[in-house]
């Protein structure tokens, strides 16, 4: 499905592009080549490539403070390895560079745009693989084991 | 005989109420030192959380029943406690941060509601859930620090504001959540944000126009910090050196150095002095905040210190740092708490903190000298033990996040970033002599990496994984009694989670506190046997207090699971021990209690009551 993307994505993939490269020093060499739509994380023995381990750490420092624990939500926001079953990449980037406002009763909900926040737009296919991998159950909770 | 004291005390405080006094904590004082009221938060200016009420006691409290209940309507977690004074019973709530006055005559009935109008991007600021700590009462007038960094002071009676003062600014990462306290004609308000970047101060408004009387900050140059390096001391001895809140930093990271103020203020009234303690040194990846790349000169003053006020002018008259060059986020926020004992045959003014890194401090609060720092959990490993010439703890380098390095996992680590105990104030007995000490038992993996600073943006560059303590009883908690004097445990209650309620002593030789799957639970205080629990509608974070109204004496709590244990918790923590992807499935807390705060009122069954 066709998305019309805040002019923040195209930075943001750009972004992405350079960091994937700078965040090499993990990177095993022999793994297929992530793609967020068709391939997001590579798993093996139980073990994550650098990139979602990368995720798991990103996640830690920019979203657990809300969001909970390793994607398992809180008393505070939702389970986002549960989100990412209900959003395409897309959608996906468009909420965490845009943010959301949702108001329901007393259930008040508001999530920061983290557009221009380098911490998080730079690392972002990699949350995504990360999350991607939670909601699948290819990993369990804490900290994931890596491939070396 | 006990009745007759209750009903007198009750009966001064509708006097007290008329006119106003010279000097608005000589009121709140007079309020606090009648055991009929619940005056402030910690109970006293000393921070004690006693009460001389004994109505209540070992004998009948297993027959405490409810009274009344109040739902506040709001979901999020609910911090601080009611605050009782004569026949109203005044409690505030998380974002949107609702102050109701409520009519004790009539079982809570609302005697007037405020509600705030506030931006909602400041939600997303608030690290760890919207909480607020609770309102502050003096000289006619309800203080509020709401989320939006407005202080608000309300006119007791309509519950209309009298004037309001904007303390900090959101879109920068600022946000209130603790409790002002009134001491003198001033009222003190902190800030947190520790997680944003924040630069932490301590402010003194002038209660009768909301004008700002002085601003402590946490970090930067002597004259922002308020520091007179030949006369404020450290360790017994004036500081000597100039400006060490910006030469302990490298650059101008001392701008972004957090020393947040986000937990209790105490009060001295004789030396006229307030008491409160720093927080986290901003971003948590510590090689971001060296100075040369090393430990050395990079303590990072003064984050994670507990601070000595003049009252009047908010100059330093001593200041300790507990933990220099934090790689732990050991906010030193927590209250300290003030008492008069003896040691070696000689009275002293004395000041107890139980220190989020997991030592207990015992200091002189005359003159900031360190008279003891001991473990309150057995199991904190990253420091062996405090020099008590230096005043600094000897970091164990296996557990040293930056010894072992930017991305670079340092693990098995207790406490974790969240303490042996965070904010949950504990409380004192004259009586005994001993702390009830709220502890969490939780440990942790934790690595640091690089991360840039935004404006308003988390800024923390570290990711930390959770677990119960290991070798331990598996959970996530202990509700301790502790001897300051000797520095030891003398019981402790295993709880399955953290225990995040503030403790309640009474003269009844019976102590309480909250649990988060949402119990009351009343302990013997000699013995630390349970006498009697109750389980409230969610999760308690709040603090417990008790208060006497209509001769009987009451106990009141707010319910309302949230907070940082609501995030950290909800889905349960992973023991490492269990291999991957296993979760103790008794660590989830949502399989125990869901959002919904709700106040809670008990007193003794009529027949108990009147005999």
């Amino acid at each position: 499905m066709p998305l019309k993307l805040p002019k923040y994505v195209v930075l943001s993939a750009l972004l992405c592009a350079t960091a994937s490269v700078a965040s090499a020093d993990g990177k095993t060499a022999d793994l297929p080549a992530l793609d967020p739509q068709t391939n997001p994380y590579n798993i093996r023995d139980g073990k994550v490539d650098f990139e979602t381990y990368n995720g798991y750490r990103r996640y830690g420092g920019a979203c657990a403070r809300c969001h909970g624990p390793s994607g398992t939500g809180s008393s505070f926001a939702p389970a986002l390895m549960d989100s990412v079953e209900q959003l395409d990449y897309a959608e996906f980037v468009n909420v965490v560079v845009n943010g959301k406002n949702i108001e329901s009763g007393s259930r008040n909900r508001v999530m920061p745009a983290f557009g221009t926040n380098p911490n998080v737009i730079q690392h972002i296919n990699d949350i995504w693989g990360y999350l991607q991998a939670r909601a699948d159950g290819a990993i369990g909770p804490g900290r994931p084991e890596r491939i070396r | 005989m006990k009745m007759r004291r209750l009903l007198t005390a009750a009966g001064c405080v509708a006097v007290l109420g008329v006119g106003i006094p010279a000097q608005a904590n000589e009121e709140v004082e007079k309020l606090q030192s009648k055991s009929g009221n619940w005056a402030m938060q910690l109970g006293n200016y000393k921070g004690h959380r006693y009460s001389e009420l004994d109505e209540i006691d070992k004998s009948n409290v297993g027959k405490l029943q409810v009274a009344w209940q109040f739902s506040t309507g709001v979901l999020r977690g609910h911090e601080g406690g009611p605050i009782v004074i004569g026949d109203a019973m005044y409690i505030h709530t998380p974002f949107p941060n609702k102050v109701y006055k409520l009519d004790l005559d009539n079982q809570g009935e609302v005697i007037w509601a405020y509600e705030p109008r506030q931006p909602r991007d400041v939600i997303p600021v608030m690290c760890c859930d919207t909480v607020n700590r609770g309102i502050a009462y003096a000289d006619g007038k309800i203080f509020l620090a709401q989320a939006d960094n407005t202080l608000v002071a309300l006119d007791s009676k309509t519950g209309e504001p009298v004037w309001s003062v904007e303390n900090g600014d959101h879109t920068e990462g600022e946000s209130l959540t603790a409790a002002p306290v009134v001491a003198k004609d001033k009222v003190l308000v902190g800030i947190s944000g520790g997680e944003f970047g924040v630069r932490g101060h301590l402010t003194a408004y002038n209660i009768d126009d909301g004008s700002m009387a002085w601003r402590a900050w946490s970090t930067g140059p002597d004259a922002d910090v308020k520091i007179d390096p030949e006369e404020t001391t450290m360790m017994g001895e004036p500081i000597g050196e100039q400006d060490l809140g910006v030469k302990t930093w490298p650059g101008d990271e001392w701008k972004r150095g957090g020393g947040t103020t986000w937990g209790w203020f105490t009060y001295d009234t004789e030396t006229e002095t307030v008491y409160y303690g720093t927080g986290n040194p901003g971003v948590w990846n510590p090689e971001q905040r060296a100075v040369d790349g090393t430990r050395k000169g990079s303590d990072n003053k003064w984050s994670m210190s507990i601070f000595a006020r003049d009252i009047d002018t908010g100059e330093a008259k001593w200041v300790y740092q507990k933990t220099p060059f934090d790689e732990w986020d050991y906010d030193g926020v927590n209250e300290n708490i003030l008492i008069e004992r003896e040691i070696d045959g000689e009275q002293r003014k004395l000041l107890v903190t139980f220190d989020r890194n997991g030592f207990a401090y015992v200091l002189d609060r005359v003159t900031g000298e360190l008279l003891s720092a001991e473990k309150y959990d057995p199991t904190v490993n990253w420091a062996s033990h405090v020099d008590m010439e230096t005043g600094r703890p000897q970091v164990n380098e296996e557990k040293s996040t930056f010894a072992q390095g930017t991305n670079t996992i340092t693990k098995n680590i207790c406490p974790a970033a969240l303490g042996t105990k965070d904010q949950q104030p504990a409380t004192y007995s004259p009586e005994t002599g001993l702390f009830y000490v709220p502890t969490n038992h939780i440990c942790m993996d934790y690595e640091p990496y690089q991360v840039q600073y935004v404006a308003g943006q988390p800024y923390v560059g570290a990711t930390v994984s959770m677990f119960p303590a290991p070798n331990s009883h598996g959970g996530m908690g202990n509700f301790i009694a502790w001897d300051p004097i000797k520095a030891e445990i003398k019981w402790s209650i295993p709880e399955r989670f953290a225990v995040w309620s503030g403790a309640l002593a009474t003269a009844g030789n019976v102590v309480f506190y909250g649990t988060l799957e949402g119990y009351v639970k009343a302990a013997d205080m000699q013995t630390g046997e349970i006498l009697w629990k109750f389980k409230t509608p969610s999760g308690i974070i709040g603090n417990i207090n008790t208060y006497v109204h209509d001769g009987a004496q009451h106990i009141a709590v707010l319910s309302g699971v949230g907070g940082w244990p609501g995030i950290g918790m909800a889905a349960g923590l992973t023991d490492p021990q269990a291999g991957l992807g296993a979760v103790g499935a008794h660590s989830k807390l949502s399989q125990y209690t869901q959002l919904g705060g709700v106040l809670t009122v008990f007193k003794l069954p009529e027949e108990l009551a009147s005999r």
